[in-house]
């Protein structure tokens, strides 16, 4: 069988229920804590890139986010992927393969005083996958505008094909409940607790993906059968951040993400990050990002025997490991005093990954079942960009 | 769920607590926070496309203060 999205749906599926998160600030658009707001009326031309594991996916992101009257900022976003991939899983039993996929978004914030409304609509569309998500939120400045809280929620639809059997249609959807607060705890100190529960329900495994399982009558060794998830998930995650600021005009972020769901995956998310400016027109960015988890129940890299149970799955962002990365960045401003915006800024973000699995073996080395080495791959993620204030 | 509980209940009852104090950083005393950098999400659609990575591959999933529109497939 042929199994050209082998690594991209299962991924599609998780960061669905990102995009479904996503709705917590109150929108994609949305900046920071503090007074009640606006979001900023700005355009932002996006170039993404990401190179690692045999994979490398790019495109634009285009985002325009203006008001109408006082009171109202409408954001439009168009997202592009293109995707080519060779990655471990396409190795072991597919061939590499291309695709491209579209997205495209609008947000509407509505400002009442100290309260600000937000309504987005989302659609994503694919050779194989569709995905429409709607969210709705809210947030109110209090207690002398120190305080401020947010509650979104947001229901994802998604439709799964697959390429090559027309008869293949299966349907899932997400709910995501999402409750903030951001709190100006001194001058220099701001911090934000985030808590969301997501759930979904439906087809949440992976038309092409397989597991595999130790097969005496194979020459290998072993052999594949399709991967059966649950059709139901709820997860759990809360996030403490803060932001310092330092004597000397610079940041300090720090942050710490504690993750648990109902397929049994623990995780444990660390972020810290120092942003400079330097002279009049320079930022620079430094970051570190540490992120540990444990493998869902149904895991394994290598079962005993075909059907060993009921739940199956040998996916690699569902198993133990662990991903280290760095960045760098640095932001330019210029445009002040122009005629056209008040000012726009160039930017380059670098960051470097490093992914280190506990019990993902790499198949494309030979050696005893079961045996192989365990995988680790590292991939780089570029972010170049140009954004202009109006 | 312990694990999560245990700190949505103690950080609730800290901000429960914080409903009964006066603003104690007044409006002029705000500017270091109104820095730019002090943003937590200064470039939002860059930072959207950054957590979409690690939601891509990574398990775990929400709570990122800068998620949003963006692909699945990365």
């Amino acid at each position: 069988m042929r199994e050209p999205l082998l690594e991209i749906l299962p991924l599609r599926r998780l960061a669905l229920i990102a995009l479904l998160a996503g709705i917590g600030s109150p929108s994609l658009l949305s900046t920071n804590a503090g007074a009640a707001v606006l979001p900023e009326e700005r355009a932002d031309l996006l170039y993404h890139s990401y190179d690692g594991g045999g994979a490398k996916i790019n495109g634009p992101s285009v985002l325009v986010r203006k008001n109408v009257g006082d009171a109202v900022s409408v954001g439009l976003n168009h997202y592009v992927d293109n995707v080519t991939s060779a990655s471990i899983d396409v190795l072991v039993s597919a061939s590499k393969y291309t695709e491209r996929r579209e997205e495209n978004s609008l947000n509407l914030d509505y400002l009442r005083q100290k309260t600000t409304m937000s309504l987005g609509y989302t659609r994503s569309l694919e050779s194989d996958y569709d995905a429409t998500t709607l969210n709705l939120g809210i947030a109110q400045d209090m207690f002398g505008d120190l305080t401020t809280v947010s509650m979104s929620f947001a229901l994802g639809d998604n439709t799964v094909r697959q390429n090559g059997n027309d008869t293949f249609r299966e349907d899932s959807q997400a709910r995501s409940y999402r409750v903030g607060v951001t709190q100006i705890l001194t001058t220099k100190l701001i911090m934000a607790l985030t808590f969301e529960t997501i759930s979904d329900q439906g087809y949440l495994n992976n038309p092409y993906r397989s597991v595999r399982y130790v097969d005496p009558s194979s020459p290998a060794g072993y052999s594949f059968q399709q991967e059966v998830y649950p059709r139901t998930r709820t997860s759990n995650a809360i996030a403490l951040r803060g932001n310092y600021y330092l004597e000397q005009h610079a940041a300090l972020h720090a942050g710490v993400r504690l993750f648990q769901d109902t397929w049994n995956i623990d995780a444990t998310t660390y972020e810290l990050g120092y942003t400079l400016p330097y002279g009049e027109d320079w930022t620079l960015e430094a970051r570190f990002r540490l992120h540990d988890q444990g493998n869902a129940e149904f895991y394994s890299d290598l079962f005993p025997y075909q059907d060993a149970q009921n739940y199956l799955a040998r996916d690699k962002e569902l198993s133990s490991f662990t991903s280290t990365s760095f960045g760098i960045g640095a932001s330019y401003d210029f445009g002040r005093g122009w005629s056209m915006i008040d000012r726009g800024s160039l930017n380059l973000q670098l960051d470097y990954i490093q992914f280190d699995y506990d019990n993902f073996r790499d198949l494309t080395v030979s050696a005893p079942v079961g045996e192989e080495p365990l995988y680790s791959f590292d991939a780089t993620v570029t972010r170049i960009f140009a954004s202009f204030w109006f | 769920m312990n694990r999560i509980a245990g700190p949505v209940i103690a950080i609730a009852l800290l901000l429960l607590a914080g409903c009964a104090i006066e603003p104690w950083v007044k409006p002029y005393e705000r500017a270091n926070l109104a820095d730019p950098i002090m943003s937590f999400n200064r470039d939002p659609v860059s930072a959207s496309y950054l957590h979409h990575v690690y939601d891509s591959r990574e398990g775990a999933r929400g709570a990122d203060i800068a998620t949003g529109g963006g692909c699945g497939c990365n």
